[in-house]
């Protein structure tokens, strides 16, 4: 009875545990509150993985008003994968918050804090799990706004900037988004996804369709941070709490690159968009320079998160990269990087996390010693640093791999050297790191520091773990995201 | 009246740019409403423009798109100007503390001669 209800229970749960925050501030039951919610989440997001895998499409009719009256929530095996990272991640990252919000935020407003990161994962969860285009835009606003909050809760007053400059991009790639499904409305009539393809791609290339095209794909690109748009996100990264980074890196950006997906396949069709439009080059080509950009600026960063956030922006071209190829090979391999670097920058951040909480600075100096002093939170580094760069036996390597086949299968082939090319700058910025951590001494004032708690170091090695285990037994990320491509991609490009 | 519409809409979306590209964090916030303000009246168009049309069909009469208005752009409106309003008033409690902690209201953070 209530499993035909999962649907809108994974969306309401945590926005009704968001005031009850508010409501039960004691002494961590606001954490408590939001551990519940995201694991109850994360279960319920696994049991509509597997229903849509064994009976295919959930519709379901908020309301029992009817599409395309009505707000349909559609799962297919793409956002119900997608879904699945999301929650998976926020479920660990939330046990690593308790700790590390307490250090680097105190208890006096940690309800607020949590009421914002509910009402943040409730809004990511809608924009993927809605079938409605106005929908969309509004659950993205509510993790938005969600999300500026939660960046300025870091303590260093950079924060409050970092969150004001993301404010004034975030806003004005949902006022692109809003625009695009106006001109969408105005031209058809109708908001429901499924319906807007058959009517949108019965207009071909039409100016309007074009326009909104073009405002869809640029306020997508805003919020999944696609070079050269990336520029608020060093920041709100390096700012953030810890525990924030990891999340954001491991969902923000992932449910921006589902929206740009959702978008150009769904509605638009990849006939549409890539034929029509050719905008598989474009992408490629910002995808590609992103790449190599922002990994050399990652080398020359003296802060470890910063590092990480302009490796994030890296990371994001092999996804738009692989979505640009738009063959089965290409979009299964973007998908798949989807999911591999959720793990692995949620493994990363997390373990800066822990050297934050012990340390108290995240910049490069502050691990000198580390390798030797708090080993475990070091090899738990290492093992995301090593799926970052893609060594076999990784998660990291899986997306590489699959993205190098698909470039080769489509011709390619001289990106497929500069993806691998790139991957070496990741070597480069990871090893700066493992050298300070393993080969230089403690700084003299830095003082005794020993190995972060069993509650920090159990989440971070549980996304650690993830990685290597999805290297290994890759059926849930690969067939995964097979399965999504082809639910997207229909008969197209194969 | 499309004509006059669409002149409203150029107008506020153009004044909007202008102030979001100055260096005052107030301008840029007057800005980003001014185009708030923009996109809603042009969605608020997007079903047509008609004068004394209701959103509701009469019993017994068929109804026809000359004497009918789209009510869905009126339900999207208000929700987007509840979320714009939501967002200017998070943006302002941001500027205040913001220009709490600078000492400035300069966009970057800082006057740009320091």
């Amino acid at each position: 009875m209530i499993a035909v209800h999962l649907p809108i229970l994974q969306v309401v749960l945590p926005l009704i545990a968001a005031p009850l925050c508010v409501l039960f501030r004691a002494r961590d039951l606001p954490w408590a509150i939001a551990a519940v919610a995201t694991w109850t989440a994360f279960a319920i997001s696994g049991l509509l993985l597997a229903q849509v895998y064994s009976v295919g499409v959930i519709s379901y009719e908020i309301g029992d008003w009817a599409p395309p009256w009505g707000i349909e929530y559609r799962i297919d095996a793409l956002n119900a994968f997608v879904l699945l990272v999301v929650s998976g991640v926020s479920a660990a990252v939330i046990l690593f918050g308790r700790d590390s919000m307490l250090a680097e935020f105190g208890r006096s407003r940690e309800y607020l804090f949590y009421t914002a990161y509910l009402l943040t994962f409730c809004g990511l969860l809608g924009v993927t799990i809605t079938g409605d285009a106005f929908n969309l835009f509004v659950f993205l606003e509510i993790s938005s706004l969600g999300t500026y909050v939660l960046i300025a809760s870091g303590n260093n007053r950079r924060a409050l900037l970092a969150s004001y400059q993301y404010l004034i991009l975030g806003t004005i790639g949902a006022t692109f988004i809003v625009i695009g499904v106006g001109f969408l409305y105005a031209m058809t009539g109708t908001l429901n996804m499924v319906d807007l393809a058959g009517r949108v791609q019965a207009y071909g290339a039409n100016t309007t369709i074009v326009v909104a095209f073009t405002f869809l794909v640029v306020g997508a690109s805003l919020k999944l941070a696609l070079f050269p748009l990336h520029l608020w996100l060093p920041a709100a990264y390096t700012y953030a709490p810890s525990m924030v980074s990891a999340f954001l890196a491991a969902t923000a950006t992932k449910v921006g690159l589902y929206v740009l997906v959702r978008f150009v396949f769904t509605i638009f069709g990849p006939e549409f968009s890539f034929v029509t439009l050719s905008l598989g080059l474009p992408l490629a080509i910002l995808a590609l320079v992103g790449m190599f950009v922002t990994s050399t600026v990652a080398i020359f960063q003296n802060d470890v998160k910063r590092m990480l956030a302009f490796s994030s922006v890296a990371q994001i071209g092999y996804m738009v990269l692989g979505i640009s190829i738009h063959t089965m090979l290409g979009v299964a391999a973007g998908l798949m990087h989807l999911f591999n670097h959720a793990l692995m920058k949620g493994a990363l951040f997390c373990a800066v996390g822990c050297i934050v909480y012990r340390v108290g600075s995240s910049r490069l100096d502050a691990f000198a010693g580390a390798g030797r002093r708090m080993p475990w939170t070091m090899a738990a580094f290492c093992t995301g640093g090593i799926s970052l760069i893609g060594l076999p036996l990784t998660a990291g390597f899986v997306g590489k791999w699959y993205l190098v086949l698909a470039l080769i299968d489509r011709g390619w082939w001289p990106l497929a050297v500069l993806v691998v090319l790139s991957s070496m700058l990741a070597v480069i910025y990871i090893w700066r790191v493992v050298e300070v951590a393993y080969f230089r001494d403690p700084l003299p004032e830095a003082g005794p520091v020993e190995e972060a708690p069993l509650s920090l170091l159990l989440p971070t090695w549980a996304l650690a773990f993830a990685n290597i285990w999805f290297g290994i037994e890759t059926s849930l990320n690969v067939n995964g995201a097979f399965a999504a491509a082809e639910s997207i991609l229909g008969g197209f490009g194969s | 009246m499309e004509g006059i519409v669409a002149l409203a809409i150029g107008v506020l979306t153009g004044s909007g740019v202008w102030l979001l590209l100055r260096p005052r964090t107030f301008q840029v916030i007057l800005g980003l409403s001014l185009i708030s303000y923009a996109v809603n009246l042009f969605i608020f168009t997007t079903g047509g423009l008609r004068t004394g049309a209701a959103p509701i069909l009469e019993p017994g009469t068929a109804g026809s798109l000359a004497d009918y208005a789209d009510p869905t752009p009126q339900a999207l409106v208000l929700t987007a100007i509840v979320i714009s309003f939501a967002t200017t008033a998070l943006f302002l409690v941001v500027l205040l503390a913001a220009r709490g902690l600078t000492g400035t209201d300069h966009v970057d953070g800082r006057e740009r001669n320091q």
